[in-house]
């Protein structure tokens, strides 16, 4: 029997029963369009974040105080020493391959501008802390580069604290005060939004001496430190983490690169993807189980009309071949049917969330084309061969 | 053409055995038309079922076309089946979402002929029963005479030697009954080997010869011309070739 020959004679008899037919394709479109939605949700998810961190800048080390090793001693290691100023300037002085550092402290205090007054995050930083985090100015200058202990009251806004402050004003040049402390507006902040979980136009960037007395810190948050090459990214995080045990007579920082922070939230997310893809490939076995259910109303509906084939000389294996047929066109049209079902779900909610760069990835795709097909023939086997073992005599008398 | 010796065919039916057919031995040339005659249950479709290789005696050897296919695998039955013999049947089994072409055509998707060459023998087999212009027309838009019509140019399509025809006419009033075995009569005149089973007497007088089965056993032989009514032909006989008491009477 030709191939050809064969689809038209399973599709005639899928045509027969439309609405029979429909309904398992339903079954199956539902598990096909749950794939490819849960799972396009997922993978933008991880997108999401990487862009996240893509945004940030590449090539970056992040210093932080303390050793993520676990020690056994309570007390000994939990107690780090402190990351300081001078360490930040020892390392810009003593790694060329580091291009930028960017110490960093943070803490939250009050902004006031006359009577208008509101909270924001205050990072003391210095002028490479531009670059590293890729902000870009809207208007006047950012911190300048010059002395790292040489604290001046000068600020740079963040979009919404300018605009809530200076209402049509123009905010460089005026005075704010911050905690208890005047400084002078020397710049605005590009809007950015939230990036990796910090708000940019909520912030307050002053240098770094200045907020330490401000905020009352002695020691640093973190290092940022932006490497010349991705080539040397591996080397300096060694050189890094040598100084620090030169300095402190103990290696008691952890440097993070980029690329492995990540990676690892690639990695949480890409398994959280396949996860919620394997959840919604079982409503496939279910799906498998419904055409399993119409299948066997066909052979039992078509008990005569197989006794006929058998009559005029076709072979049980024809039989089978042609219910099996028969069951892979439901589940294969039925996964074409989900996929296009999935996209559109997936367009839609692109369209109210247009943040998230949600697309079902290669592998879902076929993989739920392929589950659809393999669950379509596997559950089709069944009533294929129960067609195929059929008496030819008894099913031709059947009613 | 058929060469039946000793052949015997037990069912179980709840638990009891029952035999269809016991120690048949009969011969049909080629090109003879025989009509299978006998009231209902008496194994006459049994036989016509082995004779058409669609089932297997228990034992007994079974000779067709000079081949011993009594014992063959299912496998080779239906090859048997797909090249030297044609069925027609009561209820005309015809695939009702296909057009009468298409059901006409059927036999030869299955065995992978050609489609250009399908066309041409499908149009040639719906002429020969006087449907040309029916090919179209699905099975519930024709009318049972035409239904067993097309069930006929199906059962010819692949060219069998050997027809054969289970109460063809059952179904059918009498003109229309007429027709098909016109139809039939009219293969058999061209030499193909015909075997006919019914209870009809005005179906068996048309054959050559005509065997009468009761209760599985062969009680009597005769020529077409000799039937008369059927009261006595399944009466028993006074000389029974299988020492088996036979009750059955009449009809059914």
């Amino acid at each position: 029997m030709r191939a050809s020959d064969l689809f038209r004679f399973a599709s005639r008899s899928l045509g027969g029963h439309r609405l029979r037919t429909a309904l398992s394709l339903v079954g199956m479109a539902i598990g096909v369009a749950a794939v490819v939605a849960l799972t396009a949700l997922g993978e933008g998810a991880r997108r999401y974040v990487v862009e996240q961190f893509a945004s940030i800048g590449t090539n970056l080390l992040i210093v932080v105080p303390g050793r993520t090793e676990t020690t056994g001693i309570p007390g000994l290691g939990a107690a780090p020493n402190d990351i300081t100023l001078q360490d930040s300037e020892a390392l810009a002085r003593q790694i060329p391959e580091a291009e930028k550092v960017a110490p960093v402290v943070v803490g939250t205090e009050s902004v006031a501008h006359g009577a208008r007054r509101r909270q924001a995050a205050v990072i003391g930083s210095t002028s490479d802390f531009l670059e590293v985090r890729k902000l870009e100015m809207a208007r006047g200058e950012f911190l300048p580069s010059e002395d790292l202990l040489r604290g001046r009251p000068v600020a740079v806004l963040g979009d919404r604290v300018a605009r809530e402050l200076f209402p049509g004003e123009e905010p460089v040049g005026q005075v704010v005060r911050i905690g208890g402390w005047r400084m002078r507006v020397i710049g605005v902040l590009t809007q950015k939004g939230v990036q990796l979980g910090a708000d940019i136009d909520d912030m307050v960037v002053v240098p770094v001496v200045t907020a330490m007395k401000l905020l009352d810190r002695r020691s640093l948050f973190r290092i940022f430190i932006q490497v010349r090459a991705t080539a040397d990214l591996e080397r300096t995080k060694a050189k890094v983490i040598r100084l620090f045990a030169e300095r402190h007579d103990e290696e008691d920082v952890t440097v993070l690169t980029q690329d492995a922070v990540v990676a690892t939230f690639s990695q949480i997310l890409g398994a959280l993807t396949l996860a919620v893809g394997a959840i919604a490939a079982i409503s496939l076995t279910v799906a498998g189980i419904g055409i399993m259910n119409v299948m066997l109303v066909s052979v039992s509906e078509r008990t005569r009309e197989i006794g006929l084939l058998r009559a005029v000389g076709v072979g049980r294996r024809q039989v089978l071949t042609v219910f099996l047929t028969e069951a892979a066109l439901l589940s294969a049209a039925g996964g074409l049917i989900g996929l296009a079902a999935g996209w559109l779900a997936v367009r839609i909610l692109v369209r109210i969330f247009p943040a998230l760069p949600a697309s079902p990835p290669a592998w879902a795709i076929a993989a739920a084309l392929g589950l659809s097909l393999g669950v379509g023939v596997l559950f089709g086997l069944l009533p294929a061969r129960r067609a195929a073992r059929l008496d030819p005599v008894l099913a031709l008398a059947s009613r | 053409m058929i060469r039946l010796e000793g052949i015997s065919r037990t069912y179980q039916l709840g638990g009891q055995p029952v035999h269809a057919l016991v120690d048949i031995h009969e011969e049909i040339r080629t090109g003879e038309h025989v009509a299978i005659m006998g009231p209902s249950g008496s194994g006459k479709s049994t036989l016509l079922y082995i004779i058409g290789c669609m089932d297997r005696p228990d034992s007994g050897s079974y000779w067709l076309d000079g081949r011993e296919v009594g014992r063959l695998g299912d496998e080779e039955l239906t090859a048997v089946r797909r090249d030297l013999i044609g069925f027609v049947f009561q209820s005309f089994h015809l695939v009702p979402r296909l057009t009468a072409a298409e059901n006409v055509e059927l036999p030869m998707v299955f065995a992978a002929v050609p489609r250009a060459e399908r066309r041409e023998r499908v149009a040639r087999a719906l002429a020969s029963v006087g449907l040309a212009d029916r090919a179209d027309h699905r099975p519930d838009q024709l009318s049972g005479g035409e239904r067993q019509r097309v069930a006929l140019a199906r059962a010819m399509v692949m060219g069998p030697r050997l027809l054969l025809a289970d109460e063809p006419t059952g179904n059918l009033d009498t003109t229309s009954g007429r027709q098909i075995l016109d139809l039939l009569e009219r293969r058999n005149d061209e030499g193909m080997t015909l075997v006919v089973v019914t209870h009809d007497p005005t179906v068996a007088k048309r054959a050559d010869r005509v065997i009468v089965l009761v209760d599985g056993h062969v009680v009597r032989r005769l020529p077409g011309s000799e039937v008369a009514g059927t009261a006595d032909l399944f009466a028993a006989d006074p000389h029974p070739p299988a020492p088996s008491p036979v009750t059955g009477r009449g009809g059914g």
